[in-house]
C-alpha cells in the first residue's frame, strides 16, 4: 500500500516537473522570438561591417525561425520594403518583379517591382559566417550527408558552440564515418588546449588523416611544443605524424599531376585522332582540321540554343550532330578541293589553310566574333572527392573516358569493318586496291569525312573546357600535328601514346616552370626527338611504309 | 618705331581674327582611335560607340563654340604599331583637335611619342598600371591607387585575407600592378612566403594545375584571397575550374581588375557568383545620372540588353570635361585646353564629382562589387570619398620620389622631389 502511494506521489511529482519544464521552454521561446524581432529590426539599418555581430546575436536567440531566416539571408533573398522597413523574403518571378512573403510569419504579400524593395546586403565574409552558424545547427540533422558536411565545415572553421555540440553528439552518432570525423574535430581541439597525455592521444587519432585542417593543427602544435622541450615524446609523435601526412600528400600530388596530364593528353588525343586519319593514313596535310573542331563546338552551341530545356542531354545529342556536320563539311572539302591536289602537299597545305580562314570568317559572320556560351550540364560540373586532398573533376574525368572510347571505336572501325579494310588497302597501295575493284576516290572521301567527323566530336568535348569562338581551332591545330608526328605517322596507337606522354610531361613540368616555359621545353624536347627518330615513336615498317 | 610695332601687332591680331573667321565655318574634329577589329575589338568598339553617342548628344545641344563636332573614326585593328600610324594620320592629315582612344597600355605607349611630337591631345579611358604622365594625355581610367590598392585593403580589412595569390596574364599591366601590390603587401607586414605570383599567356584555358596550386596554397588555415589581373576570355575557364574543383567565393575569394559587365554579358555567371571586381563605376549603382546614361546608351545602340561599364564612364567623364575645358578656354588649341582642363569638375555617374588634377589623373570613388547571377555587380564596399589618382606609385622604389604636376612652377610629368629636378625631358 505504502509502495503504491509512494509510486503515485512520485508520478505526480514528475508530471509536475515535466509541466514546469514545458512552461519554461514556452516562455524561453516567446522571449527568444521577441529578442529576435527586435534584432531583425536592426537589419535594414546596419552597415556591412557591423553585420557580423548582429548575425551572431540573431543566431544566439536560437528561436525556431532562425535557420530559415539565415538561409534566406545567405541566398540573397532577404529584402525590406522601402516604405515601412518590413522584412520580406523576396523571389524574383520575372524582370524587376518580385513575389514577397513576410519573413517571420511566411504570410504571402502582394508582389512588387524592384523599386519598392531593397536588399539586405551581405558579402563573402558574412555568407561564410552564416554558413558556419547554419552548419552548427545541422550537426544533429536527420540526413547523414548534411551532418557530414556540417562536421567537415566545423573542422575547417572551428567554433565553441559547434565543438560543444559535437562533444555531446559524438557518442550517439550512428554513422561510423561521421563519428570518426567528429573525434577528429575533438582531437584537434585537444591538441590546442589539453594536457600532455590528452595531446598524445589526440596525435594518435590524427595520424594518417589527410584533412588540411589536421595538418595545420599538428604543425601549430609542433611549433608550440618545440618551444618547451626538444625531445619530448609529444614532439616526436607530432613530427612523426606530420611526416606521414606529408608523405601521403606528396603521393597524392603526383597522382594529381598524373590526372591533369592524362586529361590534357586526352584533349590532345581527341584533337589529334581525326588528324591521325586524314594526315596519318591518307597523307593529306589538312590545315582546316582545327576548324572542324570549331564547327563541332558550334554545333553543340546550336543544339543548346535549339533545345534550351534539354541542357542535360545536349552533349549526347551534340555528339552525332557534330560528327555529321563536320563530316559532311569534310567530304565537301575533299570532293571540292583536295582531290584535285592529290600528290601536291604544298598546294594542299595552302588550300586547306585558305579554307580554314574562310570557315573562321563564316562563323564570325553567322555567330558574331564574340565567344559563344556553351553551358555545362549538371553532371559535367563538380568533382569526385576521393579524399580531402585528392579529387577528380567530373568534366575532365568524362573527357578522358570519352577520348578513350572514341579511340577504341575508331580502332575497331579500321581493323574490323570492311570500310576499314578498304581504307587500309588504299593507303597501302592505291593502284593495287583499285585493281581489286575498290573505288579509291569514294574511299578517300569517306575517310576524310570520318577524320573530320571525329574532329567534330572533339569539338563537342572542347566546348566544355575552353571558350567557343572563331579561333578555337587555331589553338589546337599545331598541337595536333605535333602529336601525330611524335607518335609516328599512320599509327593510331602511336597517337595515343604520344598524346598521353606530351600531356603528362607538360603537366609535371608546369608547377616548377610555369605554363609558358613548360610548353617551350616540351616543344624543344620534341624537336630533338624528331631529329633522332624522324619517323616518330612507332614508325610504320615494311612495304606499307613506302 | 613704336608706330611700326603697332602696325605689326595689329596685323597679327587681324590675321588671327581672319584665320578664326576662316575656321568658323569648319567643324571641330574629334579623332576616335579604338580598335574595331582584332582581339581588342570586343572591348574597344563599345568605347567608339560611346564617343559617337556623346558627340551626337553635344551636337543636339548646339555643338561646341557654335560649331558642329565631327568624329573621325580610324581602326588601328588591335595592332600596336598601327596605333602610332593611325594617330599620326589623325593629327597630321585630319588635323583633329582631340583624340579619344586606346585600351591596352602597349597601344598607349605606341601612340604616345606621336602625340608628344605633333602636340596632340588624347583622352585614355582605361584603368592602367600608372608610372606615366604625359602632358598630351589625360588619364580618365583608374591608376593603381584607385583600384588595386583599395581592393587589397578591402580584402585585408573586411575579408581578413592573410595569404595572397596574384594571378595575371603575362604582359605589362599585370606585371607592373603585381609589382606594386607585392611591394604594398610587404610594406603591410605580409611575409614573402604568404604571397604567390603566377603568370599565364593570353587565352590560357587549362587551369587545372594553377587552381590546384591555389587550393593547396589556401589550405594552410590562413584566409587566402586571389587578386586577378587575368585578362580577356581566359577568365571564363579559370572561374569554371575554380567551381569544378570546389573552391567557392566564401573559401577563396577572387577579386578581378579586368572583369566588368561587358566581359560577363551573355555568360552563365553561376560559377562566378560571390567573386569580386574593383572598379570606379558599376552599372548597378543607383543614381539619376547613371539611370539617364544607361537609358541613353540603350536607346543609342538600339539594344536593350547592352550593358555599361567602367571605361564607358571614363570616356563619358573625359568627353564632358574636354567640352567644358574648350568652352572655358574659348578655343580647341591644345595648349590652352590642356591648362584649362586642370581643375575642371563635372558630376560623375555614381553621385560624386570627378575633378581633373594637375597630374592629368582624375579623382574617383572606388567600389568593390560582388558578381551576381545576372552578370551585374552588387556593391559591397566603397571609399567614403573620391581618391586622387597617383601617377607614380609610392610603393615602388624607382618611382616613390616622383610626382607629376603640369601647372606653372613645376610643369613636369616626372618631377623628383628629392633632387628637385624634372627627370624626363
Amino acid at each position: 500500500m505504502l509502495r503504491l502511494f509512494s509510486l503515485l506521489v512520485f508520478c505526480l511529482m514528475s508530471w509536475h516537473v515535466a509541466a514546469d519544464d514545458h512552461l519554461a521552454t514556452a516562455g524561453n521561446e516567446q522571449q527568444a522570438e521577441t529578442t529576435l524581432a527586435s534584432l531583425l529590426k536592426q537589419l535594414p539599418n546596419t552597415k556591412l561591417n557591423k553585420m557580423a555581430p548582429l548575425i551572431k546575436k540573431i543566431a544566439a536567440t536560437s528561436a525556431p525561425q532562425v535557420p530559415a531566416i539565415l538561409e534566406t539571408l545567405q541566398a540573397g533573398e532577404l529584402y525590406y520594403l522601402k516604405a515601412n522597413k518590413q522584412l520580406v523574403h523576396a523571389q524574383r518571378t520575372q524582370h524587376k518583379k518580385y513575389d514577397l512573403t513576410d519573413l517571420l510569419s511566411n504570410a504571402p504579400l502582394p508582389s512588387v517591382t524592384s523599386s519598392a524593395i531593397k536588399k539586405v546586403r551581405t558579402n563573402n565574409r558574412i555568407r561564410r559566417q552564416i554558413g558556419d552558424l547554419l552548419s552548427n545547427m545541422e550537426l544533429n540533422a536527420k540526413d547523414p550527408a548534411i551532418r557530414l558536411e556540417a562536421v567537415k565545415q566545423l573542422l575547417d572553421s572551428p567554433n565553441k558552440v559547434g565543438i560543444k555540440s559535437v562533444t555531446l553528439l559524438h557518442d550517439n552518432e550512428p554513422q561510423s564515418k561521421i563519428r570518426e570525423l567528429m573525434s577528429v574535430v575533438l582531437a584537434v581541439e585537444q591538441l590546442k588546449a589539453g594536457t600532455e597525455a590528452e595531446k598524445l592521444a589526440a596525435v594518435s587519432i590524427l595520424t594518417g588523416r589527410l584533412e588540411p585542417a589536421v595538418k595545420n593543427a599538428l604543425v601549430k602544435a609542433l611549433d608550440n611544443s618545440t618551444a618547451l622541450s626538444d625531445k619530448s615524446e609529444l614532439t616526436r609523435a607530432l613530427s612523426h605524424a606530420i611526416d606521414k601526412i606529408e608523405q601521403q600528400g606528396d603521393l597524392y600530388q603526383i597522382a594529381d599531376h598524373l590526372f591533369f596530364g592524362l586529361s590534357l593528353g586526352s584533349v590532345l588525343l581527341l584533337s589529334a585522332i581525326g588528324l591521325a586519319i586524314t594526315f596519318g593514313v591518307m597523307g593529306v596535310i589538312n590545315m582546316a582540321h582545327g576548324e572542324m573542331m570549331m564547327l563541332g563546338a558550334y554545333t553543340t552551341y546550336v543544339i543548346q540554343q535549339t533545345f534550351p530545356t534539354l541542357i542535360e542531354y545536349s552533349l549526347l545529342m551534340a555528339i552525332p550532330a557534330a560528327f555529321v556536320v563536320s563530316g559532311l563539311v569534310g567530304i565537301i572539302i575533299e570532293r571540292g578541293v583536295i582531290r584535285f591536289l592529290k600528290g601536291r602537299p604544298l598546294e594542299t597545305l595552302l588550300a586547306t589553310f585558305g579554307i580554314s580562314l574562310i570557315l573562321q570568317q563564316l562563323v564570325r559572320t553567322i555567330f558574331s566574333p564574340l565567344n559563344r556560351q556553351v553551358e555545362a550540364p549538371q553532371w559535367m560540373s563538380g568533382s569526385l572527392d576521393i579524399n580531402p586532398i585528392f579529387s577528380l573533376t567530373y568534366n575532365r574525368l568524362y573527357i578522358i573516358l570519352f577520348a578513350l572510347m572514341v579511340f577504341f571505336s575508331l580502332l575497331m572501325i579500321l581493323k574490323k569493318s570492311s570500310l576499314g579494310l578498304h581504307v587500309r588497302a588504299v593507303s597501302q597501295n592505291r593502284d593495287m586496291a583499285r585493281a581489286l575493284s575498290i573505288k579509291s576516290s569514294w574511299v578517300d572521301a569517306i575517310t576524310f569525312g570520318l577524320g573530320s567527323g571525329i574532329a567534330g566530336i572533339a569539338g563537342v568535348a572542347l566546348s566544355q573546357l575552353t571558350n567557343v569562338g572563331p579561333n578555337l581551332g587555331q589553338a589546337y591545330i599545331i598541337d595536333s600535328f605535333l602529336v601525330v608526328v611524335f607518335g609516328g605517322v599512320g599509327n593510331l596507337w602511336g597517337t595515343l601514346v604520344a598524346a598521353m606522354t606530351l600531356g603528362t610531361f607538360n603537366k609535371f613540368l608546369e608547377p616548377s616552370m610555369g605554363p609558358v616555359l613548360a610548353n617551350i621545353i616540351v616543344l624543344v624536347g620534341l624537336i630533338l626527338f624528331i631529329q633522332k627518330r624522324p619517323k616518330g615513336l612507332f614508325p610504320q615498317k615494311g612495304r606499307a611504309a613506302e | 618705331m613704336k608706330f611700326k610695332k603697332l602696325i605689326v601687332a595689329s596685323s597679327i591680331v587681324a590675321s588671327t581674327m581672319i584665320s578664326n573667321f576662316a575656321f568658323a565655318a569648319e567643324n571641330i574634329k574629334v579623332g576616335v582611335l579604338h580598335s574595331l577589329s582584332g582581339t581588342m575589338a570586343i572591348s574597344e568598339t563599345t568605347l567608339k560607340d560611346t564617343v559617337l553617342m556623346m558627340i551626337a548628344d553635344q551636337n543636339a545641344k548646339g555643338g561646341l563654340l557654335g560649331k558642329k563636332i565631327e568624329a573621325v573614326v580610324v581602326d588601328p585593328a588591335s595592332n600596336w604599331p598601327l596605333f602610332a600610324e593611325k594617330g599620326r594620320e589623325l593629327l597630321a592629315k585630319d588635323k583633329v583637335d582631340v583624340i579619344f582612344g586606346s585600351w591596352t597600355s602597349v597601344s598607349r605607349k605606341s601612340v604616345l611619342p606621336v602625340l608628344e611630337e605633333l602636340d596632340g591631345l588624347m583622352f585614355y579611358p582605361v584603368q592602367y598600371e600608372g608610372e606615366e604622365s604625359s602632358r598630351n594625355i589625360f588619364y580618365t581610367g583608374a591608376a593603381p591607387n584607385q583600384q588595386a590598392i583599395p581592393a587589397v585593403d578591402y580584402l585585408m580589412n573586411d575579408i581578413g585575407a592573410k595569404r595572397w595569390v596574384l594571378l595575371g596574364t603575362d604582359y605589362v599591366y599585370p606585371r607592373t600592378t603585381n609589382k606594386i601590390l607585392e611591394a604594398y603587401l610587404l610594406s603591410k607586414g605580409v611575409k614573402p612566403e604568404d604571397i604567390m605570383v603566377n603568370y599565364t599567356p593570353f587565352g590560357h584555358s587549362d587551369w587545372q594545375n594553377i587552381v590546384a596550386d591555389v587550393k593547396k596554397f589556401g589550405s594552410t588555415g590562413k584566409k587566402t584571397a586571389v587578386v586577378s589581373t587575368i585578362n580577356g576570355d581566359a577568365n571564363i575557364p579559370f572561374y569554371k575550374e575554380l567551381g569544378n574543383q570546389g573552391v567557392s567565393a566564401e573559401d577563396i575569394p577572387v577579386i578581378a581588375f579586368s572583369v566588368g559587365e561587358e566581359e560577363l554579358s551573355g555568360f552563365d555567371t553561376t560559377p562566378l557568383v560571390g567573386h569580386m571586381a574593383a572598379w570606379n563605376y558599376f552599372q548597378s549603382i543607383d543614381t539619376e545620372e547613371n539611370e539617364e546614361f544607361i537609358a541613353n546608351w540603350k536607346k543609342y545602340i538600339g539594344d536593350d540588353k547592352r550593358v555599361t561599364n567602367d571605361p564607358m564612364e571614363a570616356t563619358y567623364i573625359g568627353f564632358k570635361m574636354w567640352v567644358k575645358a574648350v568652352e572655358k578656354a574659348g578655343t580647341t588649341d591644345v595648349d590652352a585646353v590642356e591648362q584649362a582642363m586642370i581643375g575642371i569638375a563635372i558630376p560623375n555617374l555614381t553621385g560624386g564629382i570627378a575633378v581633373m588634377n594637375s597630374n592629368h589623373h582624375l579623382s574617383k570613388p572606388v567600389f568593390i562589387g560582388e558578381i551576381q547571377a545576372d552578370g551585374q555587380f552588387e556593391v559591397v564596399w566603397s571609399t567614403p570619398d573620391t581618391v586622387i589618382g597617383d601617377a607614380w606609385s609610392n610603393y615602388l622604389p624607382s618611382s616613390k620620389d616622383l610626382i607629376s604636376d603640369w601647372t606653372a612652377p613645376v610643369s613636369c610629368g616626372n618631377f623628383n622631389i628629392k633632387t628637385a629636378k624634372c627627370s624626363g625631358k
